[in-house]
């Protein structure tokens, strides 16, 4: 087995795969509000991502083990697929917000403390290691359900290694 | 002595959801659980439940038992409910169930049908010391964490990743409790990957091929050592030390059988089940003919796929009962198959259709 494969084995995406994927580029890149970035590689019986998107945007299970597949076009970023997925596995990236040099993540966050608005947070990676400082500029809870979705401003470079935030206190 | 036309053992999802359907189709019945609250395994339960809408995935799980016992409080008319109260025994000659309340006061009672839905009972794993203080099963971790608001301790070593080692890892996260390391005996974690990826993505490392050897401590845990394992399941390497306080074990659960066995159902060993498990019909009617099982202790599975084969046990005593018609019990039969047949789909889903296929015959020759 190789490294990349036992990672895979331990929950560590190494690759894109089906179910797995990023938004084609070109519309990404214009997309204000952002879209969804998915990581469910795996076929499971589940489809809260499906019944909680409002537009349409992920397209209808026809078996309810079948991976996500999303029609990126109908998507508008609104972040419930996020709060709703109960293996916290959405992920919303908006590219046209800030600078340059900036995006803005919209990420699952079930933990205390919760972040304020305002407060400089680390940005973990896939392992769990701070590869940069954010900025929480929002925490919403959609569902009211107590999971909450903190949108936090990153370096644009990390938007494919950034997927969790830990508050610093 | 007390009669009943439906004695439901065990409630949980799958003893919930049979009384439910025979309670709305005109039974009697009463509903006996060991512990003090409802809703078995979902009580603990404070993540969101994968699944379908109709099996309320996106909700977490002692949500969903809230959603079931209020369903049932609409049917108190016609159903019983003791908790504190174990089914202990089953008489072959009289069909009489004897009932421990309190663990002092022993009654009889002696309903025309059952559902044995008693769910499962954990596995434990063989190492040196592992009758130490802070060596829990994950089941007693998360009562005391989930029930009882008590941590088991500060930093913990899980072993196994299925997914109960992934979410009792999370659940521990949660409360503030550090998650030394998961070590899992198979090159690939068995629970579901995104379970995995929530805790990855926290900092825990996931340990595969490895296992634990000892747990260290005079008269409590202090740490763990643990060893890898080759491609032959020989220990390999050096062992390494695991600074923790507490040890965890979530490596399989078993389903509980003893009232089916006491009540002579034909029984097998079936792996992919987890254990010892009464054959049955597709209404999960077990070779007794008033004796029908559902849930974990018919086969270790989902609390989803719990809730649908308890409504197909309830289903089955309203119509052995005569309380639907033939045709309306065909009709509903075949809706919650569907529904049980669409979680058990794909890949994931093989290893219990195999199970079921060993252990289900189309109907046994009764009425
Ligand atoms: C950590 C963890 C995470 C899980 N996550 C999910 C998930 O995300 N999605 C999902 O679908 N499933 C999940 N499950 C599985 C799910 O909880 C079980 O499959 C489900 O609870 C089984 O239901 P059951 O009714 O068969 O058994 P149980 O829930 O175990 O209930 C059995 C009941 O029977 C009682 N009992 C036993 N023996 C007796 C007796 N002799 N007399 C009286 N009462 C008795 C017990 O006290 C208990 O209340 C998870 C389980 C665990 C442990």
């Amino acid at each position: 087995m190789t490294n990349e494969e036992k990672l895979y084995n331990s929950g560590v995406l190494t690759e894109k795969r089906p179910g797995a994927i990023l938004p084609p580029r070109e519309l990404w890149e214009k997309k204000k509000n952002g879209l969804v970035i998915i990581e469910c590689p795996q076929e499971i019986p589940c489809n809260p991502c499906y019944s909680s998107c409002p537009t349409g945007a992920i397209l209808p299970f026809e078996k309810i083990i079948h991976t996500p597949k999303i029609d990126y076009s109908k998507c508008i970023g609104c972040a419930l697929c996020v709060a709703s997925c109960p293996g916290l596995a959405c992920f919303v990236v908006d590219l046209t917000y800030g600078s340059e040099e900036e995006a803005l993540m919209k990420l699952p966050y079930e933990l205390l403390p919760v972040p304020e608005k305002g407060e400089e947070v680390d940005c973990l990676s896939r392992i769990g290691e701070i590869v940069a400082k954010g900025k929480v500029v929002e925490v919403t809870e959609p569902r009211k359900d107590r999971t909450k979705v903190v949108h936090v401003v990153v370096p644009r470079e990390l938007v494919d290694d950034i997927r969790a935030i830990r508050v610093v206190k | 002595m007390r009669e009943t036309e439906l004695l439901v053992i065990g409630g949980g999802p799958a003893g919930l959801s049979a009384a439910l359907e025979a309670a709305s189709n005109g039974c009697e019945v009463v509903v006996v659980d060991s512990d003090l609250a409802l809703g078995g395994q979902l009580i603990k339960q404070t993540h969101k439940f994968f699944g379908s809408e109709s099996e309320r995935a996106g909700t977490r799980g002692f949500e969903i038992a809230d959603i079931l016992l209020n369903e049932l409080e609409e049917m108190k008319g016609r159903v019983s409910v003791f908790t504190n109260t174990t089914a202990e025994s089953y008489y072959r000659d009289t069909g009489i169930v004897g009932c421990m309340t309190n663990e002092d006061d022993y009654w009889c009672i002696k309903p025309r049908k059952i559902v044995n839905a008693t769910g499962a009972s954990e596995k434990i794993l063989p190492f040196h010391n592992n009758d130490l203080p802070g060596v829990y099963g994950a089941g007693a971790i998360q009562t005391l964490m989930n029930v009882y608001g008590v941590v088991p301790g500060k930093r913990v070593l899980m072993v196994g990743a299925g997914n109960i080692g992934l979410v009792v890892s999370y659940q521990l996260l949660q409360a503030g409790v550090d998650v030394a390391a998961i070590v899992e005996f198979m090159p690939n974690i068995s629970g579901y990957w995104v379970h995995a990826a929530k805790v990855r993505r926290l900092g825990v490392p996931v340990l595969l091929k490895h296992t634990i050897i000892e747990a260290l401590g005079e008269n409590k845990v202090e740490g763990a050592w643990i060893q890898a394992v080759d491609e032959n399941n020989q220990l390999t390497g050096e062992p390494q030390k695991i600074e923790c306080d507490t040890i965890c074990m979530a490596v399989g659960l078993a389903p509980t059988v003893d009232l089916l066995w006491q009540a002579g159902c034909e029984m097998l060993y079936v792996p992919e089940l987890c254990g010892y498990v009464a054959k049955r019909d597709t209404q999960m009617r077990t070779s007794h003919p008033d004796i029908w099982a559902a849930g974990d202790a018919h086969g270790i599975e989902e609390a989803s796929a719990a809730m649908v084969e308890g409504r197909i046990a309830g289903l089955g005593v309203a119509h052995a009962l005569d309380h639907i018609d033939r045709m309306k019990f065909g009709e509903k039969l075949g809706i919650y198959w569907k529904r049980l047949d669409n979680l058990r789909a794909g890949s994931t889903g093989e290893k219990i259709r195999c199970g079921v296929g060993k252990c289900t015959c189309k109907c046994w020759e009764v009425d």
